[in-house]
């Protein structure tokens, strides 16, 4: 039975018992990467000293259990997230190369003066792949705009689409502003009209599991590294008849089927898309964390983390000068804050010599820094192992800041 | 920890920060620049007016973090009445005080405010903050015909 016990979940993670400055961490930068529980940790390095061996080639008994505990880490994470039989999941090095693989993979489905619906609370991933392919093939992109409290306008994400919209593209949570998008109600909006969607999962698979059949997107991207597994290795999950109808994205090694002088087949999915030795390791590392996630009660643990967040962001409101980015209810636990008194590079640099590890700047999102007219924001994002004490922490450490800049 | 923050927030940055100095475009100016830190974002525009070979005024725009304003702030004073050449050799001087590995052997009193800046040595994050100004104004200069290097 999942279970979730606050006060012993910190314990799985060694780095949290590290001081920084003389000071303990307290890590609240879970939004850019999550810490790794130790399991994580003993599987890679399990796999090291015991199975490590080039996959899908060697005749021999290291390379098939190596090829074995590749391939079954992509079977145990599909079924986690629940993939459709319909779909391929492709190992790639993170959300941002998955989200570049399916904008290539819809070059040839787009021309000139067909649409793709984005939201202006996109990671800079899921604008900049459609930036390119509507420059290469002459089509626009369209943004949807949000409400005061960061949720998504819906009403007006609707009214985007016309019969030109080919691609609709959208976060399951904002980065910034930690919305909740209604994912499966906008999924079965763009189904209807016939028009593709994209998922960019990346913030969404920290605060809860993720169903992939129920929300029915044609792409759903993912990082490893947002999820307690290493970096480097994510997973994009695509229709086989897609993926298979596509051009390869890199050309090499594993993904052939047949090379001679005068030209090369290629394999289908996932093959097609993994050219040369892939992220082995990874996958391994990958299928550990989402089997640590497997023994947590994933609905108690984000109500926990929720109930940090809340405290945190209702304690800093108190502090005069203080904005913070993005109440939309259900909310996940991501604060974002402008301070009127200070920049946010030097809220961050004053919180650091405190321990308190948060991240300021852009957040890859320059398009909501704009929309939301400021420069930069400062951003405590919370995991699971964070705990009250580093709401205070982090509380006191932006007092200090008032002290300077107030 | 609590020293480094001391030096990087002495009252000169923090007053320079809260009112800078020459903050505003300068109308008439001769040359312009953008800085442009991509990492954070931040952007500042330098104008320079000249007066033959000497530097008249100095003004800055744009948003930034109390290192990079009061860097801007101290500099419009610093680089006023220079000329050209005086100017080169300041700005290099600075950009290797606060980048060069080594600590700087230098009386303080010497560099006037420009020793506030020296603080963001403890930090290496924020170097780039303090350095933004000084780059755009070589930038600025740069285009303009009026000023060369012999």
């Amino acid at each position: 039975m999942p279970s979730f016990d606050p006060v012993a979940i910190r314990s799985d993670f060694p780095i949290l018992s590290r001081e920084v400055g003389g000071k303990p961490l307290v890590y609240l930068d879970n939004s850019a990467t999550t810490q790794k529980p130790l399991s994580v940790i003993d599987a890679l390095s399990r796999f090291f000293s015991h199975e490590n061996a080039n996959i899908h080639r060697g005749v021999h008994y290291l390379s098939r259990e190596a090829t074995n505990a590749y391939e079954g880490a992509r079977e145990y994470v599909k079924a986690q997230i629940r993939v459709p039989d319909t779909h391929e999941m492709i190992f790639v090095r993170g959300a941002t190369e998955g989200m570049n693989l399916a904008a290539h993979c819809l070059a040839s489905r787009v021309s000139e003066g067909d649409e793709i619906v984005l939201t202006i609370m996109e990671h800079h991933a899921n604008i900049v792949p459609w930036q390119v392919l509507a420059a290469k093939t002459g089509a626009v992109l369209r943004f949807a705009r949000l409400r005061d409290n960061g949720e998504l306008d819906l009403d007006e994400w609707k009214s985007l689409f016309s019969a030109r919209t080919r691609i609709a593209a959208f976060t399951q949570v904002s980065n910034v502003l930690g919305t909740v998008n209604p994912v499966v109600e906008m999924v079965a909006f763009a189904k209807e009209r016939e028009v593709l969607t994209l998922v960019d999962g990346a913030q969404a698979l920290p605060h809860g599991s993720v169903d992939l059949t129920e929300i029915g997107s044609d792409f759903y991207a993912f990082s490893g590294h947002k999820i307690f597994a290493p970096d480097g290795i994510g997973g994009l999950c695509a229709p086989r008849e897609i993926l298979d109808s596509a051009p390869p994205y890199q050309t090499g090694g594993d993904m052939i089927e047949k090379v001679t002088t005068e030209g090369t087949t290629y394999r289908k999915s996932p093959e097609r898309f993994e050219a040369g030795t892939p992220n082995i390791s990874g996958a391994v590392g990958l299928a550990a964390a989402f089997r640590y996630l497997e023994g947590i009660d994933r609905a108690a643990a984000a109500a926990y983390e929720e109930s940090l967040a809340v405290h945190a962001a209702e304690e800093l409101v108190k502090i005069p000068g203080i904005r913070i980015f993005g109440t939309a209810p259900g909310k996940a636990a991501i604060v974002s804050f402008h301070y009127s008194a200070a920049h946010p590079h030097d809220v961050g640099t004053i919180l650091d010599t405190e321990g308190v590890a948060i991240r300021v700047g852009h957040h890859c999102a320059q398009p909501l820094m704009d929309y939301l007219g400021v420069p930069a924001t400062a951003r405590a994002s919370f995991a699971f192992y964070n705990n009250e004490s580093d709401v205070e922490a982090f509380l006191r450490a932006m007092r200090k800041v008032e002290r300077y800049f107030g | 920890m609590d020293d480094n923050l001391e030096d990087l927030y002495q009252e000169i940055i923090l007053s320079h920060n809260k009112r800078p100095r020459n903050e505003g475009i300068l109308d008439p100016h001769d040359s312009e620049a953008e800085g442009y830190n991509p990492l954070c974002g931040d952007r500042l525009q330098v104008y320079v007016k000249l007066a033959g070979p000497t530097i008249q005024a100095v003004q800055f725009t744009g948003q930034g973090c109390a290192i990079s304003r009061a860097s801007a702030s101290i500099m419009t004073e610093v680089v006023k009445g220079m000329d050209e050449h005086s100017l080169d050799a300041k700005i290099a001087e600075v950009m290797e005080l606060l980048t060069a590995k080594e600590e700087p052997m230098i009386d303080p009193l010497e560099l006037g405010e420009l020793a506030a800046l020296l603080g963001v040595r403890k930090f290496p994050a924020r170097v780039k903050c303090a350095t933004l100004a000084w780059h755009t104004l070589a930038a600025a200069l740069k285009q303009s015909g009026s000023i060369t290097t012999e």
